[in-house]
């Protein structure tokens, strides 16, 4: 189908931007619009104006400050899947940016697009999830910061306020921190059937983040032994008390199975 | 939804196949139907205009894009390449002849951006792996051939270059 009529206009700067958005808090931003297009041209969504925020400059900067890296809200998914200082700083993000989509969808789609779409299944909701990032939301108030953990409310709800535009993202990094990440699909590049990223901060004591289960990223902290039965065990208590999409025991068991191999990658990784 | 937004009309300036092309349309047509109906364009193909066939995947600023989940004023600026782009005046690209001789295609309808996609491939890596092919092409969907040889036509362009 054809999307319905809407006005558009194109943003120069997040100033612009977010006047705009105070003005006409109706209106959607577009970035890549790789969630958002597929949507309008469904007619799911039907919104009367879009701002168009592409053109900003200065929101695809990688750097890092002291302990933590910063990203800019309009790099694409194969620049983060490939940038050199993130896969030397934070590895686990960008394997996870690699697995978002095809690379047609990856060349185009956004990080700031993917993490404000909210869609259960999308990797770098809960990658950010897991490595405790935060996100900068701007608005004509000015800006705010929030966690990534108080951020995902539920099935593409999010703590974003109308007006707001999310800008920026801040990486924690975490020298004593492992991270592994996994995850199941049919294909490469479709939804996620199941995915985790599993934390260790010590040999014992970890953290998993599962998505593509649930209404979004689920982050359970977990105490794990290096017995892989016992292990199973912890998986499936976590799993208890997610609120899963269906109750299969297929999506169970891969959510066991994804758990599992992102603790292993999580072992034998340094960073 | 409780006014209805009239059509606005924009003027967008963008390159074609190494053709500069300035020309007026409505925000909410797609860069596929621009490519066809407005420039003549046809060998973009349009699927499921939801971005999962990948048959609208045309390049970018030389990079493979579904010209179906981008509206064509967000094109403004941009080097676009379709098929038509990459077919010599007379006869066929080697990548092309390779999809031939290798009866990569049966009805020919996801071709098109299956050679764009593999001309940005080799462009990017003129040796790749059978699974960096298999990965490359994983967004494109062919209900014929079972892409066994459509992943050959690839491979043996790569050799042949």
């Amino acid at each position: 189908m054809k999307p319905a009529a809407f006005a558009y206009r194109r943003a120069t700067s997040v100033a612009e931007a977010v006047a705009w958005l105070g003005e006409d808090p109706d209106a959607k931003v577009i970035a890549g619009g790789q969630s958002l297009i597929p949507l309008m041209n469904f007619r799911l969504s039907r919104p009367d104006s879009l701002i168009d925020i592409m053109h900003i400059e200065g929101l695809t900067d990688v750097q890092v400050r002291g302990d933590k890296l910063h990203l800019g809200t309009l790099l694409r998914h194969e620049a983060l899947s490939q940038h050199e200082t993130v896969l030397r700083t934070c590895p686990v993000l960008a394997e996870a940016a690699g697995n978002v989509g095809h690379w047609a969808i990856r060349n185009r789609g956004t990080l700031g697009g993917s993490l404000a779409h909210a869609d259960p299944a999308s990797e770098l909701p809960a990658a950010c999830v897991a490595l405790g990032a935060t996100f900068h939301l701007a608005s004509t108030q000015g800006t705010r910061h929030v966690a990534a953990r108080d951020f995902y409310l539920g099935f593409l709800t999010t703590a974003m306020e109308p007006g707001e535009l999310l800008v920026g993202v801040e990486v924690p990094l975490h020298s004593e921190v492992r991270y592994g990440f996994s995850e199941i699909a049919r294909r490469p590049g479709d939804f996620a059937l199941a995915g985790a990223f599993v934390e260790l901060s010590s040999q014992q004591q970890g953290a998993v983040t599962w998505f593509g289960i649930g209404g979004g990223p689920e982050r359970r902290p977990v105490v794990l032994t290096a017995d892989r039965a016992d292990r199973a065990r912890v998986w499936r208590e976590a799993l208890q008390s997610v609120e899963m999409l269906d109750e299969d025991a297929y999506r169970i068991q891969a959510a066991m199975t994804v758990a599992e191999r992102a603790y292993d990658q999580a072992v034998g990784r340094n960073c | 939804m409780s006014t209805t937004t009239t059509s606005q009309t924009m003027s967008i300036s963008l390159r074609v196949n190494g053709e500069e092309r300035t020309l007026p349309v409505e925000p909410r047509w797609s860069l596929a139907d621009v490519l066809r109906r407005e420039l003549g364009l046809t060998g973009t193909h349009i699927g499921c205009e939801q971005g999962v066939c990948g048959a609208c995947t045309v390049l970018v600023d030389g990079t493979p894009q579904r010209s179906c989940l981008m509206f064509a004023v967000q094109a403004q600026g941009c080097e676009l390449t379709t098929i038509e782009g990459v077919t010599p005046e007379r006869g066929l690209s080697a990548l092309q002849q390779a999809f031939s001789k290798e009866h990569a295609l049966q009805c020919g309808f996801c071709t098109p951006a299956m050679v764009l996609t593999a001309t940005a491939l080799l462009a990017q890596n003129p040796h790749p792996s059978e699974a960096e092919v298999r990965e490359a092409l994983s967004g494109n969907i062919c209900r014929c051939t079972g892409y066994q040889s459509i992943v050959e036509a690839v491979m043996s362009a790569a050799k042949e270059a």
